[in-house]
């Protein structure tokens, strides 16, 4: 067997065909490389933050960025870099695990529903209309006020609401795919259904589901910050960047740092996340590969 | 002086991947009333010089690096964009390959007619209207009273390329460009399209430059024959001197390509591998009822190739998935082996599946794209437990030699291929299972002509090699005749005619037929 990898051209599969196109997209390398820095400092945070997140000065107060506290520090006297070292911790995890579970739930959600089609199709994406019909405030309100306000609640409700365009995308997907000729050769080999879906149809259907994928973090990220903004996401002494941009907003003339700040590290991921999702959507698109 | 006069023609394109010339040093001249052939295969470069013209080729990635073209006094290629939109559809007109995907959905036959009659000449729509009329008459759509007032869909291909065709002539052009015109059709409609090019032409008194992959296609109508290669003009000559003495390696090879020969059938099996018994497929329901296989019974002998001729909608392509199960039947029996397979249940049916497989039409939809040539056709061979992961690598490998497939690509995915070599994969993967029976459904349809060849000598030497019993589907009896040992002609889902390979071929019984085989351009029916 050695032997024969030896003198086998190397192949260029298509992820790795568009992998080589998204490194010569400067802007979308550069968006990896901020995220993967934001995402190292929040991995590290409780060894490398400056203070403890809860470590109030109360004779300190407010004040301006300083050489002992970098971006200042708030009402309470805490070190506002601190604050956005961990704040960071919650909305990136918000960010990415409501996503995680978007995905997991749309893709399986419209496959299947892609896939099978006929009647099982059509009372699958009902329900995904009927969820679509339901306001959302109102949905994630009374999950808080059912069974009160914790992080992993948070996670679930944004993933709930967030599954159902994930669901749309891959469906619509799925049923072009259904409908080509290797979809028929597997089945033809006598592959079951599920092995149909999971080898052949889902791997040639991810391209824009990706592409979605890092366009969804930035509205999720942005839902928890404005989830927070009104007290429903959150609790103190807890933070996210969402809670602090809340808290510097009510003392912006005063404080203007409390603000800027905080504004500045969700602004720089969002940024970071529609460049690569950008780039990603220029990356994966077949009709490009030609050229 | 000659109509349009191209000299020294070069077209580079200029993309990520690397800088490739399309066209170079072309030079050609289209005399009026004369119709210019341009053949070659896909990558020859032959569409490019012509779109090149008339400023039609997106500029990047191409670039035209030299060259002149002469048409009525003007250099066609230093003209700014604005005056060649005055010669656009004015003076040059062109008939692209598919009608449906060039006329817009969305306008009636008749608006899109009068639109390059008002754009250019400024005529009023009456006016226009009446002058769409005539030219639907001349070009052979009747009632053009109620036919101007209908939508493209309401057209059938043959029909919305005759529209094109119009179209293009509604101002009188003095040059004609059709790429392709008939590739998207029917044998029989083909041959119609082809007469009524030919018929105009003379009749107009236009030069045409007909741009084809096929030359057998053109055998009928060109006065003056281009073979393209690789960008380059490799031979030139009128028809009869390219036909019966080509002098270019390349020429010579695509004469041979042609399908001409009959297969010489020896000894015939009448063991029944399948037989069928009034099978019936009906598609929809109520006034949508569609029925695509209406009562058909046949049967297939072991061993031998049965070739099931018939244009789009006659059923064919239904029947050879009704037989592998891919389309549920809707009344009937098949049995496979004496096993019958309407009544498998899903054990059973997977099973059966190894024994019996396809080869599709379109090499570049009918492989995984994510899936390199080892993933393809190991997974057959592990899925049936047919080698165990130790062995499949080897066995893969073997496939490959079986195929023509070089060992070094085992880990290439299908874009780094051909569609010749795609098609090789495909037929790997058919093979894998070593099955008893293969449906091959126009398997070298979408191929260039001398791939064709190629994959049908494969084809005939695998079907030797494995003791293959073959279903050869196609719309075209010169590949059928070929390769088949009988053949069944359908029409509407029916069948009109069947019987050993000659005897359908000399002795046509049914009109159908004798239509069929009278579509096959004579030029090269004479060539015989």
């Amino acid at each position: 067997m050695t032997d024969i990898t030896m003198y086998a051209e190397k192949g260029t599969s298509l992820w790795e065909d568009a992998w080589r196109r998204l490194r010569k997209n400067r802007l979308a390398l550069a968006g990896l490389l901020v995220l993967g820095a934001f995402v190292t400092i929040a991995i590290l945070t409780p060894w490398i933050a400056p203070y403890a997140y809860d470590a109030q000065n109360l004779n300190l107060g407010a004040t301006p960025p300083s050489a002992a506290h970098w971006l200042g520090t708030d009402v309470f006297g805490r070190d506002l870099l601190t604050q956005i070292m961990y704040g960071g911790r919650i909305s990136l995890a918000v960010g990415f695990v409501a996503t995680a579970v978007a995905l997991l739930i749309g893709i399986s959600w419209g496959a299947i529903a892609g896939y099978l089609g006929g009647r099982v199709d059509a009372v699958m994406m009902r329900i995904v209309d009927i969820l679509y019909a339901l306001p959302f405030m109102i949905f994630i309100v009374l999950l808080m006020v059912v069974f009160g306000r914790n992080l992993l609640l948070l996670f679930l409700a944004i993933g709930a609401v967030e599954w159902l365009t994930m669901a749309r995308i891959m469906r619509g997907q799925v049923q072009a795919l259904r409908q080509q000729e290797f979809v028929e050769a597997a089945i033809s080999l006598g592959l079951s259904p599920l092995t149909i879906v999971r080898r052949h149809i889902v791997p040639n259907a991810l391209g824009p589901i990706i592409v979605y994928t890092t366009l969804t973090i930035p509205s999720v990220m942005l839902l928890e910050a404005f989830l927070s903004f009104l007290g429903l996401g959150i609790q103190p002494p807890k933070t996210s960047w969402g809670l602090l941009i809340s808290y510097g907003a009510e003392t912006m003339e005063e404080y203007p740092w409390l603000l800027i700040y905080p504004g500045l590290a969700l602004t720089i991921t969002l940024f970071a996340l529609n460049f690569l999702g950008d780039g990603l959507r220029d990356a994966l698109d077949v009709r490009r590969s030609a050229d | 002086m000659s109509l349009l006069n191209v000299s020294h023609l070069r077209v580079d394109f200029n993309t990520r991947n690397g800088h490739t010339i399309a066209v170079n040093d072309l030079s050609f001249t289209v005399e009026k009333g004369q119709i210019t052939a341009i053949i070659g295969e896909s990558g020859s470069g032959k569409s490019v010089a012509c779109y090149s013209l008339l400023g039609l080729l997106p500029q990047p990635p191409a670039s035209i690096e030299s060259g002149e073209a002469w048409f009525e006094g003007q250099d066609l290629l230093a003209l700014p964009e604005s005056e060649l939109r005055a010669v656009r559809g004015r003076d040059i007109a062109m008939v692209f390959q598919d009608p449906m995907t060039c006329l817009n959905p969305f306008m009636t036959v008749g608006d899109q007619l009068i639109e390059p009659l008002r754009f250019h000449k400024k005529v009023g729509k009456k006016e226009a209207l009446q002058r769409a009329k005539e030219l639907l008459v001349e070009v052979g759509i009747r009632d053009p009273e109620t036919t101007i007032n209908n939508y493209p869909h309401e057209f059938s291909g043959g029909m919305r390329q005759r529209v094109m065709i119009a179209m293009a002539l509604i101002n009188e052009p003095k040059l004609l460009i059709a790429d392709e015109p008939t590739t998207a059709l029917d044998v029989t409609i083909q041959a119609q399209i082809l007469a009524l090019i030919a018929d105009l032409q003379k009749r107009r008194d236009i030069g045409v430059i007909f741009i084809s992959h096929d030359l057998a296609v053109v055998a009928d109508i060109a006065d003056q024959i281009i073979v393209m290669e690789k960008g380059v003009m490799v031979e030139q000559g009128d028809r009869t001197a390219i036909f019966t003495h080509a002098q270019h390696p390349y020429t010579q090879k695509l004469l041979a390509a042609i399908p001409r020969k009959t297969k010489e059938i020896l000894a015939q099996s009448s063991d029944a591998l399948i037989s069928v018994k009034h099978l019936k497929t009906y598609f929809g329901h109520g006034k949508d009822l569609v029925k695509a296989v209406d009562d058909v019974s046949f049967e297939i002998y072991r061993g031998e190739t049965l070739g099931l001729v018939g244009e789009s909608g006659s059923g064919k392509s239904t029947i050879g998935r009704s037989l592998l199960r891919l389309v549920g039947h809707t009344e009937g029996s098949i049995q496979f082996d004496q096993q019958e397979l309407t009544t498998l249940n899903k054990e059973e049916l997977k099973a059966t599946r190894q024994k019996m497989q396809m080869i599709f039409q379109d090499p570049y939809a009918s492989l995984n794209p994510r899936m390199s040539v080892y993933d393809t056709l190991a997974e057959p061979l592990l899925l049936h437990q047919i080698e165990t992961r130790a062995t499949v690598e080897s066995a893969v490998l073997s496939l490959m030699d079986d195929v023509g497939l070089a060992r070094a690509f085992i880990r290439k995915y299908p874009h780094e291929f051909s569609g010749g070599q795609r098609q090789r994969i495909a037929i790997g993967r058919a093979l894998a299972t070593k099955p008893q029976f293969i449906v091959a459904d126009e398997p070298v349809s979408a191929l260039d002509v001398t791939i064709q060849a190629q994959i049908l000598e494969l084809l005939a030497d695998l079907g030797k090699h494995y003791g293959l019993t073959l279903l050869f589907v196609s719309h075209d009896l010169a590949v059928v005749r070929q390769i088949a040992d009988r053949i069944i002609v359908l029409y509407q889902g029916k069948i009109v005619e069947s019987g050993r390979n000659r005897e359908v071929l000399e002795a046509p019984k049914a009109e159908y037929t004798k239509s069929l085989l009278n579509s096959i351009p004579s030029a090269f029916r004479a060539l015989n």
